[in-house]
C-alpha cells in the first residue's frame, strides 16, 4: 500500500476493473467450496494422515527407524526444514521489500505470498521437533526458569535460530493479519448472517475512515520496514546453524548472502508454482497478469544468477585455500557418492532458470510453472547437497560414507510437511481473500479517473 | 432523499460519492467554509483526503521507537542476565559475549517493535470499535466514497448544500 498510487506500467485500460469489480471478483473466491476444492483437501489430508503415521511410528520406535547413520544425523529433516524457511522468504520480500520500493505490481501478487510464508514458517517449525528422537522435550530449546538453574546457551547458533523462528512467525503472522484488516472489512460488508458477525469481530469493527488509513499506513510502512532487516536475519541466524560449524563445507563466510538469496531463489519459484492454479481455479485472470509473473520471473533469474554466482564462490574459494581437506570436500560433492544430487542442484537452480533471458519463455504460464517446479526441487537437493554430503566426507575417512538415502518414513514426513502446508492455504482461500482487495484498488485508478489516468 | 422530520434534530449529515473528484471537491469546499468534524471513508487509502485534511505525522512511529529500543534493552538483559544467573562457559568464551548477543538484541529489537507498533496503531485509530459508526454506508469499502459532517442545524445544511453541488449521489441525515 504506497501513500502514493506508484506508477505503474499497464496493460490495456479497457480490461482495468473497477473499484466495484475488485470487490465482486475477489470476494466471490470466498463462495462456499466446489468438489475440486474438497477433492484437493481429501488429497492433502490423506497425504497429511500418512506423514503422521510415519511420525507415530518413529515416535514409537525412535529416530532409529529412518536411515540416520553415523556421522550423518542431519539428513531429510533437516534439510525440509532449511527449505520450508527459505520458501517462506520471498514472501516477505514481496510484500515488505517491494512495498519499501515501492513496487505497484506487488499489490496483486503479495496476499498469497504473505499468506505462503506464514504457512511455510509454520512447516518449518515442525521439523526440529520432528527432528527430535523424544519430541516431547522440544520445550527444552525454550530459556525459560527450571528446576536444573540452567539457561539456553545464548552463544550456540540453535537458540538463535530458536529466536529468528519464532519472531518471523510472530511478525510475518501480524503483518499478515494486519493487511487482512480493510478486506475483511470488505467481506464483512457484503456477508449476511453469521458470516457478518464473523468477519465483524475480525475485522475490529474497521471502517476506511481517515482517522484508520492515516494511523494503518504508518504501522504498515514500519511493519515493512522491521520485516525487511527480520528476513535477511533470518535466513542468515539459519545459515550459521551450519557456518558456525567446522565441517568442511558449512564452515564459509558466504553462507548467510547465499542463503538469503537461495530463500528468495526458492520461494519465488514456490509464489509462481501456486499462483499459477489459484488464478486458473478463481479465473482471477483480470488481477494476476502476465506481467506479474514476467516480474517474478525476472526475480526468480536475479536470484538464480546469484546462487550460481555462490556455487561458483564456493568452489573457488575451496581451491583458492589450499586446503586438502577443504578441497577434498568439494571435490566429494561434484563426483563423490553423491554426484547426481548435486548435479541435479546446479541443473535446476543454475541451468534451468537461464532459460528466463527469454520473454517469450517468461511470459508464457505453463513453462514458468514448470520451470518454478524445477526450483523447487533444485532448492531442496541445494540443502540436502550442503547438510548431507558435507557430512559424509569431514575430516576422518573412516566415516566417509554415501549409503545414506531417505528411507520412506523420511519420504513420508517430506510429503506429510506438504500436504500440511497446502491444507493451510487451501483453507486461507476460502476463509481469507487470496488477493488484497484494497490494495488492488489503491493500485487502480480510482472511481471518476478510469479514463486518463489523471491525479498522478 | 427524505428530508428529514424536525430540521433542528439534525447533527450531521454522510455524502456518498461515487467519484473521487467529487469528494475531494466537496472536501476542500467543506474545509473552506470552516468544517473542522469531518469524518473521510474510502475504500482504499487516497493521499489527497490526507494531504487534504492537512493531518499532522501519525505518532505510530514512536510505538515503533519505543517497542524497539524495549526489544533490545530485554533481549541483552535476558542473555546477559540468565548467563550471569549459572557461570558456565561454553567454548572458552566470555560468560558474556556480546557478539552472539546482538542476535538476540536484535530478534527482540524487531519483535517488540512489531508488536508495540501494531499496538500502537489499534490506540490511535481507536479500534477495535464496538459500535456502529455515524454515516457509515457498507458501499464504503466498495466503490464509494464518504464524507461525513457534523455540526449544529444550520451547518449541516450548509454542508448538505456543498455536498450535492459538489456532486454527491446522495447526501444522507446521521
Amino acid at each position: 500500500m504506497a501513500a502514493a498510487a506508484p506508477p505503474m506500467p499497464r496493460g490495456a485500460p479497457a480490461g482495468e476493473p473497477t473499484y466495484g469489480d475488485v470487490n465482486r471478483d475477489i470476494i466471490k473466491t470466498l463462495a462456499p467450496p466446489g468438489k475440486r476444492w474438497f477433492l484437493g483437501m481429501a488429497i492433502v489430508l490423506s497425504g497429511l494422515a500418512f506423514g503422521a503415521f510415519c511420525w507415530a511410528l518413529q515416535l514409537r520406535a525412535g529416530i532409529g527407524v529412518t536411515n540416520y547413520m553415523p556421522p550423518i544425523f542431519w539428513g531429510t529433516y533437516i534439510t525440509t526444514f532449511v527449505f520450508w524457511v527459505g520458501i517462506a522468504h520471498s514472501g516477505t520480500l514481496i510484500s515488505a521489500i517491494l512495498f519499501l520500493f515501492r513496487s505497484g505490481w506487488r499489490s496483486a501478487v503479495y496476499r498469497a505470498s504473505e499468506a505462503m510464508t506464514v504457512f511455510a514458517v509454520m512447516t518449518a517449525g515442525l521439523f526440529p521437533v520432528l527432528h527430535l528422537g523424544r519430541a516431547w522435550f522440544a520445550y527444552w530449546v525454550f530459556p525459560y526458569p527450571n528446576v536444573r538453574g540452567l539457561w539456553a546457551n545464548f552463544k550456540s547458533p540453535l537458540v538463535w535460530d530458536v529466536f529468528a523462528i519464532s519472531t518471523y512467525l510472530t511478525v510475518s503472522a501480524t503483518f499478515l493479519f494486519m493487511g487482512l484488516i480493510p478486506d475483511i472489512a470488505a467481506v464483512r460488508d457484503q456477508a449476511t448472517g453469521w458470516r457478518r458477525r464473523v468477519y465483524g469481530i475480525l475485522s475490529f469493527g474497521w471502517r476506511n475512515s481517515d482517522r484508520e488509513w492515516h494511523h494503518f499506513m504508518r504501522m504498515y510502512l514500519f511493519l515493512a520496514a522491521l520485516s525487511t532487516p527480520l528476513v535477511l536475519s533470518v535466513h542468515s541466524v539459519v545459515s550459521w546453524d551450519f557456518a558456525m560449524g567446522i565441517v568442511p563445507g558449512w564452515h564459509a563466510t558466504i553462507f548467510a548472502p547465499y542463503f538469503v538469496a537461495g530463500a528468495i531463489f526458492s520461494g519465488c519459484g514456490m509464489v509462481i508454482t501456486i499462483l499459477v492454479p489459484l488464478r486458473k481455479l478463481f479465473q482471477l485472470e483480470r488481477y494476476l497478469r502476465v506481467r506479474h509473473f514476467e516480474n517474478l520471473a525476472k526475480l526468480c533469474l536475479l536470484t538464480s544468477m546469484i546462487v550460481s554466482y555462490a556455487y561458483i564462490t564456493e568452489y573457488f574459494v575451496a581451491w583458492y585455500s589450499g586446503n586438502p581437506i577443504e578441497r577434498a570436500s568439494f571435490y566429494n560433492r561434484a563426483f563423490g557418492g553423491y554426484w547426481w544430487a548435486s548435479w541435479i542442484m546446479i541443473t535446476c537452480n543454475a541451468f534451468v532458470p537461464q532459460l528466463l533471458w527469454f520473454k517469450k519463455i517468461r511470459t508464457s504460464i505453463p513453462t514458468l510453472f514448470v520451470i518454478s517446479l524445477f526450483i523447487n526441487i533444485g532448492m531442496w537437493f541445494e540443502r540436502f547437497v550442503i547438510i548431507v554430503t558435507s557430512l559424509s566426507h569431514e575430516f576422518e575417512p573412516w566415516q566417509w560414507t554415501s549409503a545414506y538415502r531417505p528411507n520412506w518414513i523420511e519420504l513420508g514426513i517430506l510429503l506429510g510437511s506438504f500436504c500440511w502446508f497446502s491444507m493451510w492455504f487451501l483453507l486461507f482461500v476460502k476463509f481469507f481473500p487470496s488477493v488484497a482487495i484494497s490494495e488492488v484498488k489503491e493500485a487502480l485508478p480510482p472511481p471518476g479517473r478510469e479514463h486518463g489516468r489523471g491525479g498522478h | 432523499m427524505a428530508t428529514p422530520p424536525v430540521a433542528s434534530m439534525r447533527s450531521g449529515v454522510a455524502g456518498v460519492f461515487g467519484n473521487l473528484d467529487a469528494a475531494l471537491l466537496a472536501l476542500r469546499e467543506l474545509k473552506a467554509h470552516g468544517y473542522a468534524n469531518l469524518t473521510v471513508y474510502s475504500p482504499a487509502p487516497r493521499h489527497e483526503f490526507d494531504d487534504l485534511l492537512a493531518k499532522k505525522e501519525s505518532p505510530v512511529r514512536l510505538f515503533t521507537l519505543v517497542g524497539g529500543l524495549t526489544g533490545c534493552a530485554l533481549g541483552f538483559a535476558y542473555a546477559i542476565s540468565t548467563s550471569l544467573d549459572w557461570e558456565l562457559i561454553t567454548g572458552g568464551k566470555p560468560i558474556v559475549s556480546l557478539p552472539p548477543f546482538v542476535i538476540i538484541g536484535f530478534e527482540c529489537t524487531i519483535l517488540f517493535g512489531a508488536l508495540i507498533t501494531v499496538a500502537g496503531m489499534f490506540l490511535n485509530a481507536r479500534l477495535p470499535k464496538l459500535r456502529k459508526a455515524a454515516g457509515y454506508d457498507p458501499r464504503f469499502s466498495n466503490d464509494k466514497f464518504g464524507i461525513v459532517a457534523f455540526g449544529g442545524p444550520a451547518q449541516v445544511a450548509a454542508a448538505e448544500e456543498i455536498m450535492r453541488a459538489a456532486g454527491a449521489e446522495e447526501v444522507n441525515d446521521v
